[in-house]
């Protein structure tokens, strides 16, 4: 920043603010993490305190390994968050490029169309959604998942990418075609690169939603080999005694997946956000 | 024989009608400038003639060949576009051999060829970097150098020099003047700029609202204007037009007089108070507020001529031109 505009109490109280903001933030995990490596007794006694050699106890995590198919629940999450951000992304930058590159009869009509799945909450769809599921055998298997989080993630998808792709040059997409580049060329090796910030902007917003929902996996996938972490980890949870431990531990590994995913994620995002405001 | 022959194309978007009637004929070898003010439709004619946009209605010849429904890669052109429009992936080998490659061109005519086009451009150094590693005018060149290793009947260029600063420009110029010269192609240029279109053209097409106002060779515009809107358009400074009643009373045509061809004159038949002076060292440029219209003069050399001044002009009556009520030129005296 340049020093002659900033005085240096602004840097502080903006950098104190965000301080406090990540330890807001923050805080919530900590405490998770922490109260997963404690014994039962320890955590209620004391929730707030850091495992010590006397309260530090693996139970929580002996009991998530033993109980259950958890590495299985980790990989069928993985699959349905993956397979379900690849469609959203291929399916969304298809339809925004179509949008966007193409003057056809009702092209405002069909954008509205795709966008409003912005403002209706794909669960009010769910008893019709689960019968469309049964009528088609596809329930608990993990397509059922894979195919609604993709429905649920397109109409963001779409409206975010054809924004930015009415700023790709027309120039460049015009000199592809003089090239003799075809209309897929183009749009795979000219437009997408061009619009990676937005792509990953797109991907970070559908992914977290998805890895932590419990819904659909309860609702439409709760077979014990289709099952996804978060559900998993209900099995923990009971009507009257709730294993804290298990859960804590469950909720500790079921953090990391996504940490990875949005570090991979977090430079184009970045980018992505500051592309429109820094030129 | 004709490099490009257009007949009667109309473009229309919607209910907006962008090109009316245009009929044109590009010898080969010519170099042809579309010029006009912007939103005349020159770079929807270009896109046309690329088949970039279709023509509503109208016939397109190429080198003698109907392309109304050929797509643009296989119509035997190359474009040079205002932005450059390199591909970012690719390094500047990449971006030349791009066009050749899906031609599936044999490696060795396509060397040959790019060999050839960075030789002529000066782009030997630069062939393995990326076009953000290259500056605005390198990148011009590159974005040449991948029309000419195509070896298209037909260049077209996008207003090419647009985003080039003052000097580039000029420098630029002359290197595609001198690139007409070497390849002895036919050409399209399409620019806003009339200087650009004086300095390059063989034949000047002149558009305006989606109409062609006249064509033909620089000097033969520039003298010989057809309406006042050509008059007006090229020339710079331009044309000065005044009622022809403020010199003869009685007469109720409009009067055009090029800032040249008006002199100092003390008791001249011009008369006027000086409100701005551009000394340009080589002219000298004044603005004159007469009575009835602000008149731009161009006096050659030096002159001690201040705001304030009034002056007296005289003028050849043999350069002057006049129009009608509809913008035509009236020839007859």
């Amino acid at each position: 920043m340049n020093k002659a505009r900033s005085n240096p109490l602004n840097t502080y109280a903006m950098h104190g603010a965000l301080i406090l903001y990540t330890l807001i933030a923050l805080f919530p995990v900590f405490v998770i993490l922490i109260n997963s490596f404690k014994s039962r007794k320890a955590i209620f006694r004391e929730p707030l305190a850091l495992p010590d050699a006397e309260s530090f106890s693996m139970i929580g995590y002996q009991t998530v390994m033993k109980q259950g198919d958890f590495f299985l629940y980790f990989q069928n999450s993985l699959i349905v968050t993956v397979a379900s951000l690849a469609l959203v992304l291929l399916f969304g930058a298809m339809a925004a490029y179509a949008l966007s590159e193409y003057r056809f009869r009702g092209n405002t009509l069909m954008g509205l169309y795709l966008a409003l799945g912005i403002m209706i909450p794909i669960r009010i769809g769910t008893v019709a959604i689960l019968e469309m599921m049964v009528a088609s055998g596809l329930v608990n298997t993990l397509w059922a998942l894979i195919l609604v989080y993709t429905a649920q993630g397109l109409p963001l998808a779409v409206f975010i990418l054809s924004e930015f792709m009415k700023q790709v040059s027309d120039d460049l997409k015009n000199a592809g075609r003089i090239d003799g580049l075809s209309e897929y060329t183009i749009f795979f090796r000219l437009v997408l690169p061009l619009v990676r910030p937005a792509m990953a902007t797109v991907a970070v917003f559908n992914m977290i939603p998805i890895w932590n929902d419990l819904w659909f996996p309860l609702i439409l996938a709760p077979a014990e080999e289709t099952k996804t972490l978060t559900l998993g980890s209900q099995v923990f949870i009971g009507q009257f005694v709730t294993d804290w431990n298990a859960v804590l531990s469950a909720l500790s590994m079921a953090i990391l997946p996504v940490l990875i995913l949005y570090v991979i994620f977090s430079r184009q995002l970045i980018r992505g956000i500051t592309s429109g405001a820094v030129k | 024989m004709t490099a490009l022959s257009l007949k009667n194309i109309n473009k229309s978007f919607g209910p907006v009608h962008v090109l009316k009637d245009i009929n044109l004929d590009v010898e080969d070898g010519e170099f042809v400038v579309f010029v006009g003010p912007s939103g005349c439709g020159k770079s929807t004619l270009l896109r046309v003639i690329a088949g970039l946009e279709d023509a509503t209605s109208g016939e397109i010849r190429i080198a003698g060949e109907q392309v109304n429904l050929t797509p643009p890669s296989k119509r035997g052109i190359a474009m040079v576009f205002q932005s450059y429009a390199l591909y970012p992936h690719l390094n500047v080998r990449g971006n030349l051999t791009l066009a050749l490659k899906q031609e599936r061109q044999p490696k060795t005519v396509i060397e040959e060829r790019v060999v050839e086009a960075s030789r002529m451009l000066g782009l030997e150094p630069y062939l393995n970097r990326y076009p953000s590693e290259l500056s605005g005018g390198q990148r011009q060149r590159v974005a040449i150098g991948r029309a000419i290793v195509r070896q298209p009947k037909l260049f077209l260029f996008d207003e090419p020099l647009s985003n080039l600063d003052a000097a580039l420009r000029m420098n630029t110029r002359i290197e595609i003047a001198n690139l007409h010269r070497q390849l002895s192609a036919s050409m399209i240029y399409v620019t806003h700029d009339q200087t650009e279109a004086m300095t390059l053209a063989d034949k000047i097409v002149v558009l305006r609202d989606g109409r062609v106002e006249q064509i033909g060779s620089p000097m033969d515009l520039y003298n010989d204007p057809a309406n006042r809107f050509v008059a007006g358009f090229l020339g710079s400074p331009s044309m000065n037009f005044l009622p022809a009643d403020a010199l003869t009373p009685g007469d109720p045509r409009e009067m055009g007089l090029r800032p040249e061809d008006i002199r100092l004159e003390g008791g001249g038949p011009i008369a006027g108070t000086v409100t701005h002076v551009e000394q340009l060292g080589g002219d000298t440029n004044v603005i004159l507020q007469t009575a009835r219209a602000p008149l731009t003069i161009r006096l050659f050399g030096q002159h001690a001529i201040a705001p304030g001044n009034d002056v007296q002009f005289g003028y050849d009556p043999s350069r002057a031109y006049y129009f009608g009520d509809d913008g035509q030129r009236l020839r007859i005296e």
